[in-house]
């Protein structure tokens, strides 16, 4: 059976779609010769870049009034499965708002979903990659039974390329019934202030782990980061630990990063963070363990303590800023 | 308040870990209580204590031969623990272990539920929303902070940009990061007690569910599990003094300087 339909879900962020929902896009279009793409709130001020992308229709689910998208996004595109046909499948970009909206999904149209997705080919239907046991093993699945498979795909996965087509039909898709379901809300929204370059997009990635000994050590991160002009990162260990805040985290619970060059400082490489970082262009590690796991990846490897190499290499990136 | 905190026993992440033939995860060794479910664990113990009335019961899928995790749980603090341990679970997904959630919480809903934002074996992380649909209440994923007041709920949810201050009423279902408090450890007078706490076995057939959930249905499979694209270790030098001027040669190498 060869796939004809994809829709995406896609994600409006300040003032474009976010990266990984143009990465589906462009993926989709190659896979399928109809796709179109699913959006709320501002997202249909961008359907000019939806089309560009690939999609031929932008679905918009309108205004939320506050409510978390989750439960009226998944709302309206069940509605729409009834009303349009189903696709052969629905790609969800990895994010807090994609899970949720995958989840509900799932439950409402009684189909299963896909997680953690890296790739997505056709091999008579559609055939999902899935890195396992900190990517060192690739498993491949598919859907069976009738009906649309929810696929989930991380950051990074695919290459977001302009297909130059024209700007996307814009379509109503109202939000269907959601009972009691819809009522939490978001009464205020904070905004972080960071400066310099965004952990995702960064050239330079300089990460930490527990390796650093305590928190207050985790400025000598900041500050590698900051003099290489990239950003910092954490290990799941010392989030969890409270050292620094989750959104720097990189892994597989984290953001997926593939910099020019990562610099791993104080972390022995757990598959948890391994499946995050280990497309980097380059990998230079610096643990006082000389057995790490994070060493068996590194193109350069410093077997020394993180306490004294980092602080030299800090004073001789200042002699050269 | 009465809290159902979702667990998960895990085999432990720090063992090596391996697919078994049928491709699911090799479970045969010694599980424990995920981590990741700690603070779900220990966030409810303290709303309930807070509200001064209630109880905590863990709910868990999985094989019941081994339940030291809930154990662990209930060494924590919770009042009761209840497992659905049944050999046709063995493949379930997402979807079908929401299922069997839904079927046990649903018996004698709580005014709160609170799972991990994600297994640390599974890393699926949509069965706690598959979770609150099934059961028709709202959700709200990525909590750093939770605060019940006035029968009401507020939660300050991780976004990309920073956090949303978002508010639900009750029941809802709730996921925490790790990290949103700090897990106590189980006291000697807490192991003791755990040990006459009640731990309830239920199977497929009890809740009425033979035939909808597990391998059959799934409705997806694995095809195959080949061997990722490897990276080769490169250079290692251990540091004597040099260690930083090595790394900002290596780092013209690649241009980065």
């Amino acid at each position: 059976m060869s796939i004809t339909s994809l829709w995406v879900v896609v994600e409006p962020s300040q003032d474009s779609f976010t990266t990984t929902s143009l990465e589906l896009l462009s993926h989709a279009r190659s896979l399928a010769t109809n796709v179109s793409a699913i959006t709320w709130g501002s997202g249909a001020t961008f359907a000019a870049q939806a089309g560009e992308y690939g999609a031929m229709t932008l679905y918009d689910v309108g205004a939320l009034d506050g409510s978390l998208p989750g439960v009226p996004v998944a709302s309206a595109i069940a509605a729409l499965v009834q009303s349009a046909g189903a696709p052969d499948a629905i790609l969800v970009p990895t994010s807090y708002d994609g899970r949720d909206i995958a989840g509900r999904l799932s439950a409402r149209l009684d189909r299963p979903v896909l997680t953690n997705v890296t790739g997505l080919s056709d091999e008579g239907g559609l055939v999902t990659e899935h890195p396992v046991f900190g990517g060192t093993q690739t498993v491949k699945a598919r859907f069976t039974g009738e009906g649309p498979g929810i696929i989930v795909v991380r950051a990074k996965s695919f290459v977001s390329e302009s297909a130059g087509a024209s700007t996307a039909a814009v379509v109503a898709a109202p939000v269907g019934e959601t009972a009691n379901t819809a009522s939490a809300r978001i009464a205020n929204s904070h905004v972080e202030e960071r400066t310099g370059p965004k952990l995702e997009d960064a050239a330079v990635v300089v990460s930490g782990g527990r390796g650093l000994g305590e928190a207050e050590k985790y400025s000598m991160i900041e500050e590698a980061a900051k003099l290489l002009n990239g950003a910092p990162g954490a290990s799941r260990a010392i989030v969890d630990a409270g050292w620094v805040p989750y959104s720097y985290q990189v892994g597989q619970t984290g953001k997926t990063v593939k910099p020019t060059v990562y610099i791993a400082c104080g972390i022995s490489g757990a598959t948890q963070h391994m499946v995050g970082m280990k497309g980097s262009k380059n990998i230079v590690a610096i643990n006082k363990d000389a057995d790490a796991p994070i060493f068996q990846i590194a193109d350069f490897g410093i077997v020394g303590d993180v306490h004294k190499v980092l602080p030299a290499l800090i004073e001789v990136l200042k002699t050269r800023a | 308040m009465n809290v159902v905190v979702c667990v998960k026993q895990i085999p432990d992440p720090a063992a090596p870990q391996s697919l078994d033939a049928s491709h699911n995860l090799d479970r045969s060794g010694k599980l424990i209580l995920d981590e990741a479910d700690t603070y779900g664990v220990e966030m409810a113990l303290q709303l309930v204590d807070k509200a001064g009335s209630g109880e905590v019961t863990v709910v868990s899928m999985g094989s019941a031969s081994d339940v030291a995790g809930l154990r662990n749980a209930l060494a924590m603090g919770a009042a009761k623990a209840v497992i659905v341990s049944d050999d046709s679970l063995r493949g379930s997904d997402s979807l079908g272990t929401a299922k069997v959630l839904a079927a046990v919480i649903g018996r004698d809903m709580p005014d709160l539920i609170l799972c991990a934002t994600e297994s640390s074996d599974g890393y699926t992380g949509t069965t706690p929303v598959q979770l609150a649909e099934l059961l028709g209440l709202p959700s709200v994923t990525f909590a750093k902070s939770v605060v019940v007041e006035g029968g009401s709920l507020k939660v300050d949810r991780q976004t990309e940009a920073g956090y949303d201050e978002v508010t639900s009423p009750l029941p809802a279902l709730v996921t925490v990061t790790a990290g949103v408090v700090e897990p106590r450890y189980a006291s000697f007078k807490g192991i003791m007690a755990a040990k006459n706490k009640p731990v309830e076995v239920l199977s497929v057939a009890d809740l009425g569910l033979a035939g909808a959930v597990g391998q059959a249905g799934a409705r997806q499979e694995i095809t195959e599990v080949v061997a990722a694209e490897s990276r080769q270790a490169g250079e290692k030098y251990v540091d004597e003094g040099d260690g930083a001027e090595k790394i900002v040669a290596f780092l013209e190498s690649i241009k980065v300087l």
